[in-house]
């Protein structure tokens, strides 16, 4: 047993469920007790979503603990395959499936016989895994499960020589992986990566699973290659298209000038690779294969297109354009404006992807020290450290946010950049915080367009860093004037006020109890208007029946 | 399926209609109780016992209160805990004796779950043992999610509590019995803000009737004595455990009363309360006359507009009895659970109400199914749907007001002069709606 007041990575089911909600026509049935779907809250909250999240529960109550579940799990799922049409159901198991050990798998076996939707059950261990593991681990499941039935489909209907032509879109191409509901910033994020990808002239293959059918995932070897922008989401996906079908991908996070320029390098050798050795064979095999049919204008073709491509210029000259004139960061690193924040302490905290990111940037791009980055990725602890190795002092690999805290409380840093719990520390500890990461709050689902990849995302991240400190002028200000100079208009007009009402208004005890039960931000005005109250009607002694009385008045 | 949506003529009754769906609806756990009670029981911790599902909920449903240093927390049970592999009861007194040591409460409740139910952790049989060794009371409330909705946890919680409140010595009370029978001393149950529960004493006070003590107190120490010729009367319609547990166990009388939601479920119980005392009600109803002016401008708005209740936290056959009697049409009442016995005065007065509004019954629909009650909505456009957060946004989007139930819960409704409270959340969504009428967004 273990004390926990909060969490950074939520229950297992939580991420089976993001990942099956941000499918179209997927629908998910969670094998859970009466009041565990606040998952629905959650997305109908938070992404203020139009549409009825396609989750229901298969509820676990009193009958199910003593008999079984017997029917009702096979009768909900053939009920909303009826229902709702959709293309999958996802039966979720959560933490009290998991301790029933019923055998959900045959409900599955027997509700795919009896509807048309495909059924397959979530195979997470609400014991093992936390949310985000559960969502990487969800995601290659569906994708593994349409991918092989593709797969075997092709080998029953064609000779197995056709297997070792991949078929690939004729220009180059991407999946972007790991894109989904209630992530930090990710739509946002996922439109700037379709802008980057489009000035490469890369064609966008699938975004899974946000918005995408399950139908289109046999599509998915389409693609030239793969991006996994979030190490949390996507990567076990992307290891089982790499070894399965010699699918390249790139796990760099796109986030900072540096690690964008990385990126799109990494963009260039992969296309290099594909395009002047194994791909170039494979096509021209391909072409010679089937050169009765095809025209020899496609081989000229062939050439002409990609030779684009193999152009290192283009690529240096694209990130040069876009570091100095689009991104505004790297100009703005340089601005005398930026000096004050030299060296300036900070702490860094949140999930793997955007703690290293982060860490990076403040350090090469912006010239802070940072004194201690963390992460709450236990799992991915190694990869964590040898990120940030020697771009911080100290590193913490913790889940417990008492620790951070304390941490944070030690080493009185200038500026947290963390989730929305090193935000609250920071308003108790009066140091100023940026939300760079999930977990997060309503208000960092912004209408307006904040990514924090590619280049316009290095704006918004500067934009977040400077905001966080004092102003640079007013900070010396501050420093050599003692502060802002309010206190004492404030009080002085305290004093009016209680001067004002105090002489000609007694309070019972029991009415100034009362009083002080009102929480203080408005205790002064009901205040105010109880005397206004008395006032008018000639009491000069406040009771609670006074009290009451003026309640009533004010209502009316 | 048959029952999946209702011809319009059915809701042409003058009868009260029970019907029971599938019981697949939305609402909170019960365990969300404590986020209210660990405020009103000022010297309390809550420690709930069950997994990160149950943290998670309690983390996001109760949004920014976790961060003030709340008195509750997660009793976290790991897979070494559900395979046995650690002692359930040193587990238990390891993470007690650190809460004593850190916030030293007068009371632990332990919030049992889904969890410790199909485990079958005995929380029952260990916290006696336990309350010894450390020497802090531990009260066991079984609030899961496999027997309850939302605020029947607070039921749960009290109906443990109603055990632990001192005895009444029955000698003095025999004395004081055969000089006055009036004095036969009178407990309120149910967690109310103190300042409403100031308001609602301050009422009986009015009628020469004192109130001897509250369930919960604002404090543990300072639970109510109950026994043999106790009056108990509850303020909330979802505490029927704890009724049944004042009664049998604790062999109190239960005043069976409508609840003091609305000027006139207000009066209502004022008046029951003062029948069983021998007290004439002086001024009651010129004063709830007077309230009703004062809501005339919101009623005139509201009038003729028709409501649904999906269901989801057992205030519904309270409010839509206000509301009718405010002059809106209620479709359906959706309800978790109804207790008909514990509601039975409520239902009475609803019945009443209706006729004398001149209005059919509305069906009242335990268990609800929350996809039927969707196609129903559908076909009846009802003006306004009071619903959970999980399907307010959808329904916006699709052209229907919707008002999120949870805050009656969280809002100030009970007594008099809180009516306009209820009117406020009822009216805020139609005025909302009224003030961008000019703004075109299609559904």
């Amino acid at each position: 047993m273990k004390l926990a007041y909060w969490m950074y990575a939520g229950p297992a089911h939580m991420g089976t469920l993001r990942v099956a909600s941000s499918f179209k026509n997927v629908h998910a049935i969670m094998h859970a007790p009466l009041g565990d779907d606040y998952f629905n809250v959650m997305r109908s909250m938070l992404e203020r979503e139009r549409d009825f999240t396609p989750v229901t529960t298969s509820i676990v109550d009193r009958h199910v603990l003593a008999q079984g579940s017997q029917e009702k799990v096979v009768e909900n799922i053939t009920r909303k395959d009826k229902e709702e049409n959709p293309d999958l159901i996802l039966l979720t198991p959560t933490c009290t499936s998991s301790i029933l050990q019923e055998d959900l798998q045959n409900f599955v076996n027997r509700a795919s016989l009896e509807s048309n939707c495909d059924v397959i059950l979530a195979d997470v261990n609400h014991y093992r895994v936390n949310e985000l593991q559960a969502a990487d681990r969800t995601l290659e499941q569906i994708v593994r499960f349409y991918i092989e039935r593709e797969n075997k489909k092709k080998m029953e209907h064609q000779s197995i020589d056709m297997e070792q032509i991949i078929e690939k879109t004729e220009k180059p191409s991407v999946n972007i992986l790991g894109i989904f509901t209630l992530g930090f910033h990710n739509q946002h994020d996922c439109r700037e990566l379709k802008r980057l990808l489009a000035d490469l002239n890369i064609d966008i293959n699938l975004v899974i699973p946000e918005g995408s059918s399950v139908h289109e995932l046999k599509n998915l070897t389409k693609a030239w290659f793969n991006i996994v922008p979030y190490r949390e989401v996507g990567l076990m996906t992307a290891n089982f298209l790499e070894k399965e079908h010699q699918m390249p991908f790139i796990s760099i996070t796109p986030m900072g000038i540096q690690q964008t320029s990385q990126f799109i390098f990494q963009i260039q050798q992969i296309l290099e690779n594909l395009i002047s050795s194994n791909f170039k064979n494979k096509f021209e095999n391909k072409q010679n294969l089937s050169e009765t049919s095809s025209s020899k204008k496609n081989q000229k073709d062939f050439k002409f297109i990609y030779e684009d491509y193999l152009n290192k210029n283009f690529y240096k000259s694209y990130v040069q354009k876009q570091t100095q004139f689009i991104s505004q960061a790297a100009w703005f690193s340089r601005s005398i404006d930026c000096q004050n924040l030299t060296g300036k302490k900070t702490v860094v905290f949140g999930d793997a992807t955007h703690a290293a990111a982060m860490t990076k940037i403040l350090t090469t791009e912006m010239g802070l020290q940072v004194v201690c980055a963390g992460t709450y990725c236990k799992h991915d602890a190694d990869w964590f450290r040898e990120q940030v190795l020697g771009y911080c002092d100290q590193v913490l690999i913790t889940d417990d946010h008492t620790k951070v805290s304390d941490m944070i409380t030690r080493l009185e840093p200038a500026a947290i950049f963390g989730t929305q719990m090193e935000r609250h520390i920071g308003k108790r500890l009066e140091i100023p915080c940026g939300v760079i990461s999930a977990p997060v709050h309503i208000q960092n689902f912004p209408l307006s367009y904040r990514p924090f990849l590619g280049y316009e995302g290095t704006n918004q991240i500067a934009d977040l860093v400077y905001n966080s400190f004092t102003l640079g002028m007013e900070d010396h200000l501050l420093e050599i004037f003692n502060g802002h100079d309010t206190k004492q208009i404030n009080s002085s007009l305290n004093e009016n006020t209680n001067t004002s009402s105090d002489n000609k208004l007694q309070w019972s005890d029991e009415a100034l109890k009362q009083l002080s039960g009102i929480p203080g931000f408005v205790r002064g005005k009901v205040k105010r208007n109880i005397e206004n109250f008395a006032l008018e009607n000639n009491h000069s002694i406040i009771t609670m029946e006074i009290m009451l009385a003026a309640k009533e008045s004010v209502n009316a | 399926m048959s029952q999946s949506i209702s011809s319009p003529s059915n809701l042409e009754s003058n009868k009260l209609v029970f019907e029971c769906e599938t019981g697949n609806y939305h609402t909170f756990c019960p365990i969300s109780c404590v986020s209210w009670l660990y405020q009103k029981i000022e010297d309390s911790f809550f420690l709930v016992i069950g997994t990160k599902t149950c943290g998670y909920f309690l983390q996001n449903a109760l949004g920014v209160m976790i961060f003030a240093e709340p008195r509750y927390a997660m009793a976290e049970l790991e897979e070494s805990d559900i395979s046995a592999q650690l002692n359930d009861y040193k587990e238990l007194k390891r993470l007690c004796l650190q809460i004593k040591q850190d916030r030293n409460p007068s009371v632990i409740v332990w919030i049992g779950t889904c969890t410790t139910e199909i485990i079958k952790m005995d929380l029952e049989g260990m916290a006696p043992r336990l309350e010894r060794e450390i020497g802090i009371p531990i009260v066991v409330a079984r609030a899961n999610g496999l027997d309850y909705a939302f605020t029947q946890g607070e039921d749960t919680v009290l109906s443990a509590m109603a055990q632990r409140c001192p005895e009444k010595s029955t000698k003095n009370n025999d004395l004081i019995n055969e000089e006055k029978k009036q004095n036969d001393s009178l407990v309120l149950f149910g967690s109310i803000p103190n300042t409403v529960a100031t308001e609602l004493s301050f009422e009986l006070n009015r009628q020469g009737i004192d109130i001897a003590g509250w369930l919960p107190s604002q404090h543990y120490v300072n639970l109510p004595t109950l026994g043999k010729g106790v009056y108990v009367c509850g303020i909330n319609p979802f505490l029927s455990r704890t009724a049944t547990t004042l009664m049998r166990r604790r062999k109190c009388q239960l005043i069976g009363a409508p609840f003091p939601i609305g000027p006139d479920g207000t009066r209502a119980w004022i008046e029951k309360i003062c029948s069983v005392f021998n007290i004439t009600p002086q001024g009651l109803e010129e004063r709830e006359q007077k309230i009703w002016e004062s809501l005339e401008k919101d009623l005139q708005f509201i009038r003729g507009k028709s409501v649904f209740f999906m269901g989801d936290n057992l205030l519904e056959v309270s409010l839509a009895r206000f509301l009718i009697r405010c002059g809106m049409i209620v479709y359906e009442i959706g309800i978790p659970y109804m207790d008909r016995r514990f509601q039975a005065s409520e239902l009475e007065f609803l019945e009443k109400t209706c006729f004398e509004m001149n209005v059919p019954i509305p069906r009242i629909i335990e268990k609800p199914d929350n996809y039927y009650q969707i196609q129903r909505i559908r076909e009846l456009q009802p003006d306004l749907v009071i619903t959970g957060m999980a399907h307010a946004n959808p329904l916006e989007a699709r052209g229907i007001t919707t008002k999120w139930s949870v805050e009656f819960t969280f809002s100030q409704i009970h007594g008099f002069s809180n009516a306009r409270q209820i009117l406020d959340l009822v009216t805020r969504p139609l005025k909302r709606q009224k003030n961008l009428k000019n703004f075109h967004f299609t559904k």
